[in-house]
């Protein structure tokens, strides 16, 4: 079988590029490592004036949706670079979740019930998520929670940044459903997450009143999950550069045996491997983003394979910054570990490496034996 | 200012002065060449008309289509990726007008006269000596892995003409005539059975000074030229998604069903996420390129490429089981071509071994990614300032 791949840009346009030093700019302001660490142990682990600032000054949680529909009328190649940014940073931020996986969601419903929804995710103003847990890969929700006399009923567990969600899109048997959290019969309990950046929940649903957004959820859930997975792709890209770059500087001053340690090449290969890492993951990513954004390509193919290439890279950038760094490395005080955690459960989230080479034995006719 | 367009036009003329159909091979290509259509980012008179290198495929699409002959570029390689550029940054006006027209052509193969028995990596070191000898230079010493050289009219060499310098400074690039009798070209056999390369001996071969190029003791900062090209032409093809060593491994799973096993099936995955991957980064590489953006990412590339072909060549030897434990043929040969996915898994399997060795090992291409992007500090050097005679070799 031969499969002709369409062109796409890989490269970033100047506009790109614009909106990346402005993002970084105020991350560098707001989102140092220090204020990362301790908001993860204070009561409030989401910075929701950072997302304030990202959103109501910037407009970033509007860049999918169209002007016409209350958006900035943006694509998924600029989403993809604040996520490189936000990746970079681990801020404790919904964008993935609401912005991206949420917000994709919405605009596969039908456009009349969606609206007014979509209009005020794309805001910022209110912060909305997908209630299947973290881990689920495109096409593979399972729907736990029913819709009957009219309330939703049931318990999700593992609901990525549903704490500081406003509006849950619940999938059904019965369709896809908008749940509001301050409602009663909404209740979210948050789990002890291994990334405190992106902290989980439990969302139960007892009784909650609910608006359908459409008949069948399959298509919109798949889609939403499918653009947060081809996207992730840049957050891992982000979180394996500033694991690459801090490990490199951190092994040009630390000396012993009266030598930089970067200059030794035990070293020096495996940091010259991670950068060979970065720059494909770099390539797949903005592969993604392209075919995401263009949907003329093959976004399926596109996402699975930027997913099965970049989650164990982001792991492996990580894993590679703690032991270079040596013993500081694996002290609470130094940020690596918030990356490694990041990455390992971006590894999980949104399906696994594994289960993205699964999909892509299909889309390529690759099949197990 | 020479554009698409102009040369769309230009092509179409040397089309219609000399028809494909009733124009001799060779004779095209030379036409060609005179029309400034062989290369449009050379100069005009030596093959090309000073346009921008990315117009090329301009001039190249229009050719194709008409049917027109090609200079076999994977026949004379050494002589395009390496041999040419060098001539062109520090030949002489003489020289570049008396080679590159029969290089381009294909009249001329080159070969590349570096690497020795005892200067592989270190490649520096090298200890094939340069006499000086009134207009000309006596040349003794041997030089191995020399690719072509039985086929070849000229090489490109650098031989010690200061063993009392420094390593780096006492070396001269000259332009070797491989038809002098003082050399010498034996078949160098390898694991896969074929002698694709060549030792060359060369024992008092005579150089006239008007072959060197570049200044005396500048060979080798001439040397980096024609390295940085070997990797840069490295880089720039493009493959089509599932070319290359991964094609002959995903059509015998898709063909051969009997094959499969769950553990071949995960590899199988892993890799072709891989090569996929590595496909879609020389693709950006391009576009960087067209774009003027060149960036560090091409040193990477060759790097990925070694270690990928062997990944992939040694599951395919895998799958295929008890055909596996075959070979198709160990005959001598002195291939022309070499191609990497040619013949069967084995072969593939052998050959590709020397991907990560040829070029430049990929531990000195990780040393330079560290030390040149990365800017990691050099390990503690000994031989740098001390005089080549005087080393350990």
């Amino acid at each position: 079988m031969t499969v002709e791949p369409a062109q796409s840009d890989l490269l970033y346009t100047e506009e790109e590029e614009a909106l990346r030093s402005a993002v970084r700019s105020l991350l560098a302001d707001r989102c140092d490592a220090a204020t990362v660490l301790a908001r993860t142990e204070s009561e409030q682990p989401h910075d929701r004036e950072l997302w304030k600032t990202l959103t109501d000054g910037m407009g970033l949680a509007g860049l999918l949706v169209p002007e016409s529909r209350g958006g900035q009328g943006a694509t998924h190649r600029e989403a993809a670079v604040v996520l490189e940014e936000l990746g970079r940073t681990v801020a404790p931020v919904p964008f993935l979740t609401s912005a991206v996986i949420a917000t994709e969601t919405l605009l596969a419903c039908p456009d009349d019930d969606a609206a007014e929804l979509l209009a005020a995710l794309a805001s910022g103003r209110t912060v909305g998520g997908l209630a299947v847990p973290f881990a689920t890969a495109p096409g593979a929700d399972r729907a736990p929670v029913r819709y009957s006399g009219g309330t939703l009923h049931g318990e999700v567990t593992g609901v990525a940044d549903a704490a500081v969600a406003d509006i849950l899109l619940v999938p059904t048997a019965d369709g896809l459903f908008a749940a509001d959290t301050g409602r009663d019969g909404v209740t979210v309990t948050p789990q002890t997450s291994l990334d405190r950046t992106r902290p989980l929940a439990v969302v139960t649903f007892d009784g909650a009143p609910a608006r359908r957004l459409a008949a069948r959820a399959d298509t919109p859930v798949r889609l939403g999950l499918r653009a947060g997975a081809g996207l992730l792709a840049s957050e891992q890209l982000g979180i394996a550069e500033w694991c690459l770059a801090e490990t490199v500087r951190y092994t040009k001053e630390r000396h012993q045996f009266n030598r930089p340690v970067g200059s030794f090449q035990a070293l020096k290969h495996r940091l010259a491997k991670s950068w060979l890492d970065v720059v494909n993951t770099r390539a797949a990513a903005r592969y993604a983003a392209d075919a995401l954004a263009t949907g003329s390509d093959e976004p399926n193919l596109a996402a699975a394979l930027a997913q099965a290439y970049a989650a164990p890279v982001a792991v492996r950038a990580a894993e590679e910054a703690l032991q270079l760094h040596g013993g500081i490395g694996m002290t609470w005080e130094h940020p690596v570990h918030l990356y490694l955690k990041r990455a390992k459960a971006d590894s999980i989230g949104l399906g696994t490496a594994g289960q993205h080479k699964e999909a892509l034995a299909e889309l390529v006719a690759l099949p197990a034996p | 200012m020479t554009d698409a367009a102009e040369l769309r036009r230009r092509t179409r003329d040397l089309l219609a002065a000399h028809p494909v159909a009733t124009t001799e091979r060779t004779a095209f290509l030379g036409a060609r060449f005179d029309a400034g259509l062989a290369w449009v980012h050379y100069p005009e008179g030596l093959g090309g008309l000073g346009a921008p290198r990315s117009l090329q495929a301009v001039v190249d699409a229009e050719l194709e289509a008409a049917g027109a002959p090609d200079n076999d570029p994977r026949r004379i390689g050494i002589g395009l990726g390496m041999a040419a550029p060098t001539i062109l940054a520090f030949g002489t006006d003489e020289q570049k007008r008396r080679l590159l027209r029969p290089l381009w052509i294909g009249d001329e193969v080159w070969c590349q006269l570096f690497s020795e028995p005892g200067a592989g990596s270190d490649l520096a070191a090298l200890g094939t000596r340069a006499v000086r000898d009134g207009d000309d230079w006596i040349v003794d010493g041997q030089k191995v892995w020399t690719s072509s050289a039985h086929t070849a009219r000229w090489g490109i060499l650098i031989a010690r003409t200061d063993p009392d310098l420094p390593k780096h400074r006492g070396i001269t690039y000259f332009l070797c005539d491989m038809t002098d009798p003082g050399v010498e070209v034996r078949p160098l056999r390898q694991i896969t059975g074929e002698a694709e390369f060549n030792e060359v001996f060369l024992t008092g071969v005579r150089i006239p000074d008007s072959h060197r190029l570049g200044p005396v003791g500048d060979g080798w900062k001439v040397a980096q030229t024609t390295l940085m090209n070997e990797r840069v032409s490295i880089g720039g093809m493009r493959i089509p998604r599932e070319g290359g060593m991964i094609a002959p491994v995903a059509r015998a799973w898709r063909e051969r069903p009997e094959l499969r096993t769950h553990d071949l099936h995960q590899r199988l995955l892993t890799l072709w996420v891989q090569a996929e991957v590595a496909r879609i980064t020389g693709e950006r590489l391009r576009q960087q390129l067209v774009a003027g953006q060149p960036g560090p990412e091409g040193s990477g590339m060759k790097l990925g490429f070694a270690r990928l072909n062997q990944e992939i060549s040694g599951l395919e030897v895998e799958l295929l089981g008890e055909e596996g434990l075959l070979y198709d043929d160990w005959t001598m040969r002195r291939p022309d071509l070499v191609d990497f996915t040619g013949r069967e898994a084995g072969y593939r399997y052998l050959r590709a071994k020397g991907n990560s060795i040829e070029g430049g090992t990929s531990e000195v291409l990780l040393n330079i990614v560290a030390e040149r992007v990365l800017g990691l500090p050099q390990e503690p050097r000994t031989d740098k300032d001390v005089a080549w005679k005087d080393l350990n070799r």
